[in-house]
Order: C-alpha cells, then sequence, then structure tokens
C-alpha cells in the first residue's frame, strides 16, 4: 500500500544543514497497521508528514497505491490526499468557528456531492464514534477525547484507505486514550484501513501490528 | 460550499468584533461618500430638465483670445453670438441667453434676492420648460422690449405667496416692474447654464447689447435637427470661428468651441486644458485616495487573520483543498465582508442623501440613489473585495502546510 525507498529529509537554514530523516525505507501493506516510535525529534513526525505528501522529501521516492508521487502537482496532491489519506493531529486541529458537523464535513467540500449527502456522511463518521448527540456543538464545548474523535470521524468520514494518526493520543488521558485506540483499532479491524500511527505511548504502539522505531533519524527497529 | 464559506466568513467576523467593525467602518464609510458624490454629479449631468434635447445640442459657453502681453477668457457678447452663432446654417435653431445675475427685491418689506436671465424667443423653443401657468413671451414683445416675465414656481412662491395664479401680475427686479407671462418649474441652480428665477427679454437689458465687444455675459445652443447634425454644427462653427479677426491689436488668436453638454459644463476657458481632463482627473484622484485608505486597512486585517487561521489552512490543505480553492475560499469569504460592508454603505448613503436634500443645501436640487448609483457601488465592492483579498488569499495559499499546522 505504502512503499518508501531511501527517503532522505534535510532541513537548511543559512548555516546549518539538519538531517531529519536518513535513507528510511518501508512498506507498509493494506490493511496493516504501523505504529512509529522514537525520542521527541527523532523524525517520526517528519516521516508521517512525508507518507501523507504534506511535506516532500528530500531524496528518495514515496509510492502510495503503486502511484509514484514525487511529479504530482499541488491540485493532484490535494486530490490525492482527499481520496487516499486521512489525518489525525495530536492537537486535534478542529476550526472552532464551525459546529462539530461542519467540521467533519469538511473532506468532502472538496468533493462532488451535495449538502445533503454530506451532512448524512458527517453523521454517520459521528455515529460511528459514538458522538451522534454532539453534532451541533462547536469543538470548544467538547472534552478532548471528544474532540479526538471528531477529528477521527473527520479523518474517515471521506472513507480513506489510509489513516495517518500524529501521537492522537498524546493529550489524552488513559481513559479517553484508551477509548480513541480502540476506535482506531477497530476501524482498522472492520474495515481494513491502513493505519501509521506516531507515539510516544509503548502500551498503545503494542496493540498494533508492527512497531517501527527511529532515533536520529533512522531506523532502529 | 458557498453555504460553508459563508459560515465561516461570519464566524470569523464575529471572532474579532473590533477588527470586523473597523474593516466594515472602513468600507461603508468610503463607500457612503463615493455613492453620495456620484448621486450629486449624476444629478448635475444627469438631470435633463430643462434642456432634454441635449443629445442634439452644442453649447457655446466661452471665448478665449490670446495675444503676446494679453489674454482674455469667459462668456461671449451678445453681438458676437449673434453675429457668428446665430448665422450658422447647420442647426435648426439657436438660442442665445445670458448667465444668471442677482438683484435684491422687497416684498412686504422684506429683501429677497433674486436670479434674473436675459434670453432670446428661441429660448423658449430650443429648451424645454414646464410651464406651470401662463406661456412664454414671444419674439413680437422681445422685438418690442415689452417688461415681461417668466418665472420660476420658487420665486412665485416667495413674491406672491399662495396666489393661485400670477399671469399679469407685476413683479420687480432691479427697480424695474415685469409682467408675469408664464410660471415654470424650478430649475436647480447645478443646471447653471439655464438657471434663473426670473427669464425677461434680452432686449430689457440695462447693458447695451449692441455693444461690439467679444465678451460678455452670454451662451448660445445650437439645437441640430437630428444627432447627426452635432458634428457639423461642430464642423462649421469651427470654421467660423477661424475666419474671425482678433477684437484688437492687443490680440492674435480667437478661440470658441460649440461642445456638448458635458464637456461645455466643465469648461474652464482655457484652450490648451479641457475642463473635462479636470474634472475627470480630480474625480478619479479623489476616488482613488477615498478607496485606497479602506483597502491598504483591509489587506492588513486580512494578512493579520491568516495567521490567525493557519491552524485551519493547514488541516483545510490536509484534507484536499488546493491553493487555487484556498485563495477562492478565501477571496469570497473576503467579498461577503465588503458586501455586507456594501449594504451598510447603501443604508448610510440613503440617509446622509435624506439628510441633505432635506437640509436644501443647494436650491431645487434633490439628490437620489438611482440604479446607476447601485451599480456602481456593487462594483466598488466588488473592487475592494478582490483588491484587497486577493494578496492576502495568495499568501495564505503559500503557506506550507507542516508549517502551518505546527502553529498553534
Amino acid at each position: 500500500m505504502i512503499r518508501l525507498q531511501n527517503i532522505e529529509k534535510v532541513y537548511r537554514t543559512d548555516t546549518v544543514e539538519t538531517l531529519a530523516l536518513n535513507s528510511i525505507s518501508l512498506e507498509i501493506a493494506k490493511g496493516e497497521f504501523l505504529s512509529v516510535m522514537g525520542p521527541s525529534g527523532c523524525g517520526k513526525s517528519t516521516l508521517l508528514n512525508i507518507i501523507g505528501l504534506l511535506d516532500a522529501p528530500t531524496r528518495g521516492e514515496v509510492k502510495i497505491d503503486q502511484q509514484k508521487t514525487e511529479h504530482l502537482s499541488d491540485k493532484q496532491l490535494a486530490h490525492f490526499r482527499n481520496r487516499k489519506l486521512g489525518f489525525i493531529f495530536q492537537n486535534y486541529h478542529l476550526i472552532n468557528d464551525l459546529k462539530v458537523l461542519d467540521n467533519v464535513e469538511l473532506p468532502l467540500l472538496y468533493r462532488q456531492g451535495n449538502a445533503k449527502e454530506r451532512s448524512e456522511l458527517a453523521s454517520e463518521a459521528l455515529g460511528k464514534v459514538g458522538l451522534s448527540n454532539r453534532v451541533k456543538h462547536f469543538p470548544t464545548q467538547l472534552s478532548g477525547g471528544q474532540k479526538q474523535r471528531v477529528a477521527i470521524a473527520r479523518a474517515i468520514v471521506g472513507r480513506p484507505e489510509i489513516i495517518l494518526a500524529d501521537e492522537p493520543t498524546g493529550n489524552l488521558d488513559s481513559v479517553m486514550g484508551n477509548e480513541v485506540m480502540e476506535i482506531l483499532l477497530n476501524l482498522n479491524k472492520r474495515e481494513g484501513t491502513t493505519i501509521v500511527m506516531v507515539t510516544h505511548d509503548e502500551h498503545m504502539a503494542k496493540k498494533t501490528h508492527r512497531l517501527v522505531r527511529l532515533f536520529d533519524g533512522s531506523q532502529v527497529q | 460550499m458557498l453555504k460553508n464559506y459563508f459560515k465561516i466568513a461570519v464566524a470569523v467576523l464575529k471572532r474579532r468584533k473590533f477588527f470586523t467593525f473597523i474593516s466594515l467602518f472602513g468600507i461603508s464609510f468610503t463607500l457612503t461618500i463615493l455613492m453620495v458624490l456620484t448621486a450629486f454629479i449624476q444629478n448635475v449631468i444627469g438631470n435633463d430638465y430643462p434642456d432634454k434635447k441635449r443629445d442634439r445640442s452644442l453649447y457655446i459657453s466661452t471665448i478665449e483670445q490670446k495675444g503676446k502681453n494679453a489674454m482674455s477668457s469667459g462668456a461671449l457678447s451678445y453681438y458676437f453670438l449673434n453675429k457668428y452663432a446665430a448665422t450658422l446654417k447647420s442647426p435648426e435653431k439657436v438660442t442665445i441667453f445670458s448667465g444668471a445675475n442677482s438683484t435684491n427685491t422687497y416684498v412686504n418689506n422684506k429683501k429677497i434676492s433674486i436670479d434674473y436671465k436675459y434670453v432670446d424667443a428661441n429660448y423658449w423653443s430650443v429648451l424645454d420648460y414646464d410651464f406651470l401657468e401662463g406661456k412664454p413671451f414671444d419674439a413680437r414683445q422681445i422685438e418690442n422690449g415689452e417688461h415681461v416675465a417668466v418665472i420660476s414656481e420658487g420665486i412665485k412662491k416667495q413674491y406672491f405667496g399662495d396666489d393661485p395664479s400670477v399671469v399679469g401680475k407685476y413683479i420687480e427686479a432691479d427697480n424695474v416692474q415685469y409682467r408675469v407671462s408664464g410660471v415654470v418649474k424650478d430649475v436647480p441652480v447645478t443646471t447653471y447654464m439655464l438657471y434663473s428665477e426670473i427669464y425677461i427679454p434680452y432686449t430689457v437689458s440695462k447693458t447695451d447689447y449692441r455693444n461690439k465687444n467679444y465678451g460678455g455675459g452670454y451662451v448660445a445652443i445650437l439645437l441640430g435637427a437630428s444627432k447627426a447634425d452635432l458634428q457639423k454644427m461642430h464642423d462649421e462653427y469651427e470654421d467660423v470661428i477661424k475666419r474671425v479677426p482678433p477684437e484688437n491689436k492687443d490680440f492674435e488668436n480667437v478661440y470658441s468651441h460649440a461642445y456638448g453638454y458635458i464637456r461645455s459644463y466643465v469648461n474652464t476657458g482655457n484652450e490648451e486644458n479641457s475642463g473635462l481632463t479636470y474634472a475627470i482627473t480630480a474625480i478619479a484622484i479623489f476616488a482613488l485616495i477615498v478607496m485606497l485608505l479602506p483597502t491598504i486597512n483591509l489587506i492588513n486585517v486580512n494578512v493579520t487573520r491568516i495567521m490567525e487561521r493557519s491552524s485551519e489552512i493547514g488541516v483545510r490543505k490536509a484534507f484536499g483543498a488546493s491553493s487555487q480553492t484556498l485563495v477562492y475560499q478565501f477571496i469570497v469569504e473576503n467579498l461577503i465582508l465588503t458586501l455586507i460592508g456594501g449594504l451598510i454603505g447603501v443604508l448610510l448613503s440613503y440617509i446622509v442623501i435624506q439628510i441633505l436634500n432635506s437640509a436644501d443645501l443647494i436650491p431645487n436640487f434633490k439628490m437620489s440613489l438611482n440604479f446607476t448609483v447601485l451599480v456602481l457601488a456593487l462594483f466598488i465592492c466588488l473592487f475592494f473585495g478582490l483588491i484587497s483579498g486577493v494578496y492576502p488569499a495568495w499568501r495564505m495559499s503559500k503557506l506550507d502546510v507542516v508549517t502551518a499546522l505546527k502553529e498553534q
């Protein structure tokens, strides 16, 4: 499903050159739930951003669903992300000005379809994360766990084949963290969604199919 | 999609109420100024009472003479116009009349100021005054130098009060009694060439209309049989003027032209600079400055807002919005803001125009918010929306997703 070959990412400023990722090669199968671990600053999030086509590698090749991605235009990349990928962030990144339902509808805005269909799909996704009763709330009226569930609903509403989660439980207490993890595990099991999750939590990582460890930009496990 | 943009636009407006107030104030205030100005100009230029045949008329309003050490410019003499304009072959009719002069008169020991104008017989057929009672004086009466007058509705009320009919009664101006021959609807003073309160035969003028100076207090209108005659009349007058000898040896050249209404309205009598260029430049510079300030303000506010919304931009990009879509979204949002400002502006303009009209600053001059003014308002809003939205939107779309998502 996802194939990374010799990925290198270098950040350059006027004076310093930082190697964030060093020759990473990784293959992630369809339906796999992979977790990425490592200390802060080891390049986990950079790796996730590269897989999510939010950032381009300095060298190396990213293939998703057999498709090379390096020559895609801004428009093509946007279309690709919209169809294939769903994102979950540690900080949720919900739009506070919009109601829960409108937040969840967001990925569908960039597709064909009418308002009614969008609203139905968003309600369905919110049902899956157990938030049917919070549709008309604003994000600021929700707890951290509820916010992250809204973010998951937003990530799955467009039925992407891949979900990229950047420390989805990082800001949550263990009860809420477990709830969120349960939802992701279910999603992977029932719908066969491929999930790549960056985490600091060994306990959460153990629940996934495979664990990749990074250290100073290199893969150590 | 648009509904969603509208929701977010309104939410963003509500978020920073002070910024929103400043932006909306800037837009609506500017719009009010421009709309009132337009309503004013439109009324000045667009009001075609009483010269309803404006589209086939040319106006001769100035003469300029230049010599090495001398220069003279101003309205023309009756003699000059009678000799060179009234004799033209291409116009169907020519009328010669003076500008409005002011004099005082007394009603029940109360002093009132009256503006009077000398006109010829053709004046009443070239122009279409609405007679509320009576009729104009005719050529014979003018020839006989009869003391007759056509008066305006406004002066009738001031001088005679609520008297229903005043034809045949006498009105005194400049110590002369004139018999009222007719009453016409008021002409606003902004239609300055035709405005007056009393119209009297030129033959009763105290200054000798037979004097042979070129300069004087008169102007002329050349009326063509159709629009097609405009060019002919213009060319014929130009030809005639070319052959006119200078008035005396101080001067070498004589300039006078027959122009259309707008050009003659703003004519400064200066051969090198048309008044029209002056007028358009002045209005354009004024409008530009008035519009520039709120535009710059909006650009600033918008750039600040974008930085506040970097998380949203990041998320939208991550979930499939292309840069182009974001630019579009932002411009639409901005247009929503400017259109709201526009609506407030239209409302304010309406109020301001009502106030100005009821204050009666310019006699007989009533402005209105008509279709043209509203269309102009819409264009100004679109101008604001686009100009102030494009640069910030471009900055927004260039924002790197990863950086955008980090900021929060």
